[in-house]
């Protein structure tokens, strides 16, 4: 039977998939062809920027940014008589090669899904999908061919390590829990997904919950624990609402609940929606939060697995971590052991934004370069631009310069260079992104969800924010270079939890690797990305202008004068610096003038 | 009870197994300054003053929340430790107003006392600083947030102390503060008043409302004695400023409080030097009026009255009713005046005020 896969992941339903679906099966219902042709709502392919994503199966034919009215074609073409619909095709950024079959994108051709498989292939709403592409099969062999101990060498001989960031190795997790004496225990999956631009939990959660779901109940088997809480993000309506289906099939067919697969194995499983705090992404914040309290980190020793929500042995892992343990489990922690690097296991999805041709999910081998991730799978930088930078980790880890584009992605590289793997949230800049403006950016954020609880976070983010607004602004002076250094020293040794310590690692990174622009915009008043506003000044090249006012007639603060067909100017005490003008110039006449040249305005 | 040795500063420290460096540094006579710490309240290690160096262990911890271990070896005083501190003390400090020639707080202050200590003279991060209103919408605590370091003593203290949970931190970042549910005025809270916060706070956040300008805390001198109220036997301590009582204010030492008190063993002493308080007996005349006199006098009149009652009516047509802001020595005494003197049983006390 043929089949039509539709992404309903956020970014296509966005982009409108659920018209297209209903469209589709309207059209399917019209020409009669309803029972030969089934249509699956799939979870997010990782492509968001391509969306509404369509498949067509078999054939594996790639549809990409299909509207309502392209649905006539496909079935008309596609579907009733095989042909591919060439418009639709995606087109390979730079060659401009149309590319028919989903595997031949050079965007998921680097790519190892082992996590994301099932995502967009599967219908997440519907368990029998999941069993028919071995779900629960890890669960089953857990169960009944393995003790608790078995399965925790398993995993810990899988080297899989925490996917939430810090990288803390799972098994050796799941050992402390085991080893810890209390008749009570929990398994907690951390779905409080916040650092900005990572969207990857939340893809494999509406993509793929029963993955999550079947993580959860191994470790549960393994740490002896008989009660689990996802705690979700409010903002993930989506990944909330099919978390709840799959639980609600999960617990029908006996995969949930009491005597599971007859072995006497109980377990239940709870959703907790967050309140919008980013600290409860720190797992004692988030035990905090799901006791009801406040979401504050607390002091760890004790650790989660002593002493976790309402003071009872807890294993926390986040969402990732649980999706890697059914493949663990099926195919076996060496098989699972082969990919990566020595001392970074299996595979690590990362969320690629900002100037990337390729927005979107790309999971890959541990071990892969930066390069490849950016230029092979991301498709380079948008525009033509020149890469800059690459920020990986989010707001706690570091920004990273084209001189490590050849740094292998695993745990101890990244941290070593001074950024970390973090959650795999990656924004690439390109030469017009100001660093400084970049450390500004994310220092704001994590000001603003600084719990307050300790000292050097709360208070010391504030100052570090106020330093870097300053130099921005070009008020600047050396000694706040020296100042940004030692509050961030101070802030990473001193504060409380993650969020305070890794907190200054994107002034650390800028400073290591764009000391000059710091010091630009300090000792020449310049910012060399022409980002800063208060730096900038924007200017005609009055021998470039043509005088063909689409300048002045866009301009929203009427800062532009001239007549037509002559030269025209900006005056620089209207002007907003919005930038408008120079979007709208053909003539490349419009300018930003920083550090010296703005002299030319003044004279 | 097993013990461990740890060598802090060069100094070998045996300690019972559980106790945190903090206490073991103490116990060896090294300083180490906390503000969020409270040997009374649970710990949050939250303003990371208290921060060592101990040998591999990844970055600075808290020594008030890290326990003591078998070999550990700490450095309280090391470049970097005292540099944190110093780093720390500044950050309070950009954020405080530097009022502490006019401060309630000015001499008893943790905050003056380690800026002094560490000399930290100026704040070295100006930038924008709290500009909250002065909470005075209650009779007997005045709340300045803009003095506030978060330390979080008195949101323990409401809930661990005296149960009332009536205030917490809200919002975030920079904007957190300790608020009452819903960010009202601590008098159209839930709030009872007993001024446990005010016994914990480290700086001048919360003051007693009517102590304010009676004096400086040197000029006090402090009379420990036993809240007169009722039975419970509280520990207070009179704070006596030229013979005069100008304050009641709780101690650690308390054996049956510490430094819980209700709001009117706390505040309600203005009784002590009021105008229309009785400081010598008053003897009835026949137009109704009082007279002064002394305490021979108006003894001797009384006893003989209850001789004569005993005498015309019986033991049984006497009653002693007692106070509860008596003290056990003086009960007894009426309990012995009623059955040994009057000879009856008819003795009751009121329990409670």
């Amino acid at each position: 039977m043929r089949r039509v896969l539709i992404c309903a992941g956020t970014g296509c339903v966005a982009s409108g998939s659920r018209k297209v679906t209903a469209r589709l099966k309207e059209e399917l219902d019209r020409q009669g062809l309803a029972e030969q042709i089934k249509v699956v709502n799939t979870g997010c392919h990782g492509f968001c920027e391509q969306g509404p994503i369509v498949i067509v199966e078999p054939g594996d034919i790639f549809y990409c940014q299909v509207q309502e009215k392209d649905v006539p074609d496909i079935v008309a073409k596609t579907l009733a008589n095989g042909e591919v619909v060439d418009r639709l095709l995606f087109k390979e950024p730079g060659s401009g090669q149309a590319v028919t079959r989903y595997h031949d994108i050079h965007f998921y051709a680097k790519q190892q899904r082992l996590v994301l498989k099932n995502c967009g292939h599967i219908d997440p709403e519907n368990l029998d999908e999941y069993l028919a592409v071995e779900g629960y099969e890890g669960l089953k062999r857990a169960l009944t061919t393995m003790t608790r101990e078995q399965v925790i060498e398993e995993v810990k001989l899988s080297g899989l390590r925490g996917r939430g960031g810090a990288g803390f190795p799972t098994g050796v997790k799941w050992e402390f829990a085991y080893n810890s004496p209390g008749d009570k225990k929990y398994v907690v999956c951390n779905a409080d997904e916040g650092d900005p631009g990572a969207f990857m939990d939340r893809s494999i959660l509406e993509g793929d919950p029963h993955a999550v779901i079947e993580g959860m109940l191994i470790c549960g088997y393994a740490i002896g624990a008989d009660e689990g809480y996802i705690y979700v993000r409010a903002e993930y309506p989506l990944a909330t609402h099919r978390l709840r289906v799959a639980i609600a099939q999960a617990t029908d067919r006996g995969y949930l609940g009491e005597n599971i697969l007859g072995t006497g194995f109980n377990f239940k499983l709870k959703i907790k929606e967050g309140a919008g705090a980013f600290v409860c992404g720190e797992e004692t914040a988030l035990l905090t939060s799901i006791e009801g309290n406040r979401g504050m980190p607390r002091v760890r020793p004790p650790f989660p697995a002593v002493k976790g929500i309402w003071e009872k042995p807890t294993n926390i892992n986040n969402v990732e971590t649980f999706a890697n343990v059914p493949v663990i489990l099926r195919k076996g922690g060496s098989w699972y052991a082969s990919i990566g690097t020595e001392r970074s296991k299996g595979t690590k999805v990362f969320a690629l934004t900002g100037k990337i041709i390729n927005t979107g999910l790309a999971e890959v081998p541990m071990g892969i370069t930066m390069r490849e991730i950016i230029f092979d799978i991301g498709g380079g930088i948008q525009k033509g631009k020149e890469f800059k930078a690459v920020q990986i980790g989010g707001p706690s880890g570091g920004c990273l310069p084209k001189e490590l584009l050849d740094l292998p992605v695993d745990y101890d590289s990244l941290t070593q260079a001074g950024a970390m793997m973090g959650s795999g949230g990656l924004v690439v800049m390109d030469e017009t992104t100001c660093m400084v403006d970049v450390a500004r950016f994310f220092l704001n954020f994590t000001q603003k969800e600084s719990c307050g609880k300790c000292t050097p976070c709360r208070e010391g983010t504030k100052r570090m924010l106020e330093i870097l607004t300053r130099i921005t602004e070009g008020k600047g002076e050396m000694t706040d270079i020296e100042r940004l250094e030692r509050l961030a020293k101070v802030v990473k040794n001193t504060a409380l939890c993650g969020l305070g310590q890794t907190a200054p690692n994107p002034i650390l990174t800028t400073l290591r690797y764009f000391r000059d622009e710091y010091e630009a915009h300090i000792n020449e008043a310049s910012c060399p990305a022409r980002v800063c506003k208060e730096l900038i000044t924007y200017w005609i090249h009055q021998e470039k202008c043509n005088g063909c006012t689409r300048c002045a007639r866009s301009c929203a603060s009427s800062a532009i004068a001239g007549a037509a067909k002559q030269p025209h100017s900006i005056d620089p005490a209207k002007c907003s610096k919005c930038g408008v003008c120079i979007e709208k110039c053909r003539q490349g006449a419009i300018v930003k003038l920083t550090g010296k040249e703005r002299q030319l305005v003044k004279h | 009870m097993s013990t461990v040795t740890l060598t802090i500063d060069g100094i070998k420290v045996t300690v019972p197994e559980g106790t945190t460096v903090l206490e073991a540094a103490r116990q060896a006579g090294i300083a180490i300054p906390t503000l969020c710490h409270d040997p009374e309240l649970s710990a949050p290690g939250a303003c990371r003053l208290c921060v060592v160096e101990i040998q591999n262990m990844r970055n600075l911890p808290a020594s008030c929340v890290t326990t003591a271990a078998e070999g550990m070896v700490v450095s309280t005083c090391s470049e970097t430790v005292v540099e944190a501190r110093r780093t720390i003390l500044e950050l309070l400090l950009a954020n405080h107003p530097e009022d502490c020639l006019t401060c309630a707080k000015s001499g008893e202050c943790a905050l003056q006392d380690y800026a002094y200590q560490y000399g930290v003279r100026k704040a070295g991060f100006a930038g924008e600083r709290h500009d909250y209103p002065l909470d005075e919408s209650n009779p007997f605590i005045v709340r300045d947030l803009n003095k506030c370091i978060l330390c979080g003593k008195c949101v323990r203290a409401c809930d661990e102390i005296q149960g009332r949970t009536v205030i917490n931190f809200a919002f975030r970042g920079f904007a957190t503060k300790v608020a009452t549910p819903m960010d009202l005025p601590l008098g159209e809270s839930d709030c009872v008043f007993c001024g446990s916060c005010i016994s914990v706070c480290p700086v001048g956040a919360l003051t007693p409302k009517q102590m304010l300008g009676t004096g400086r805390v040197w000029e006090m001198r402090k009379v420990r004695t036993i809240c007169p109220y009722c039975g419970t036997g509280c520990t207070i301590e009179l704070n006596v400023k030229d013979g005069k009582v100008v304050g009641i204010t709780s101690t650690p030492e308390g054996t049956v409080n510490g430094r819980a008190l209700c709001v009117k063993g706390r505040f309600g002493y203005n009784f002590i030097h009021h105008p229309d308080r009785l400081t010598a007996p008053l003897i009835k005349q026949p137009d109704g009026s009082f007279r002064e006199a002394d305490w021979d006098e108006a003894i001797a009149l009384v006893a003989e009255k209850f001789g004569a009652i005993k005498t015309a009516h019986g033991s049984d047509a006497l009653a002693v009713m007692a106070s509860a802001r008596c003290t056990n020595e003086d009960n007894f005494l009426a309990n012995k005046l009623a059955r040994a003197v009057f000879g009856t049983n008819n003795i009751d006390h009121c329990a409670r005020l």
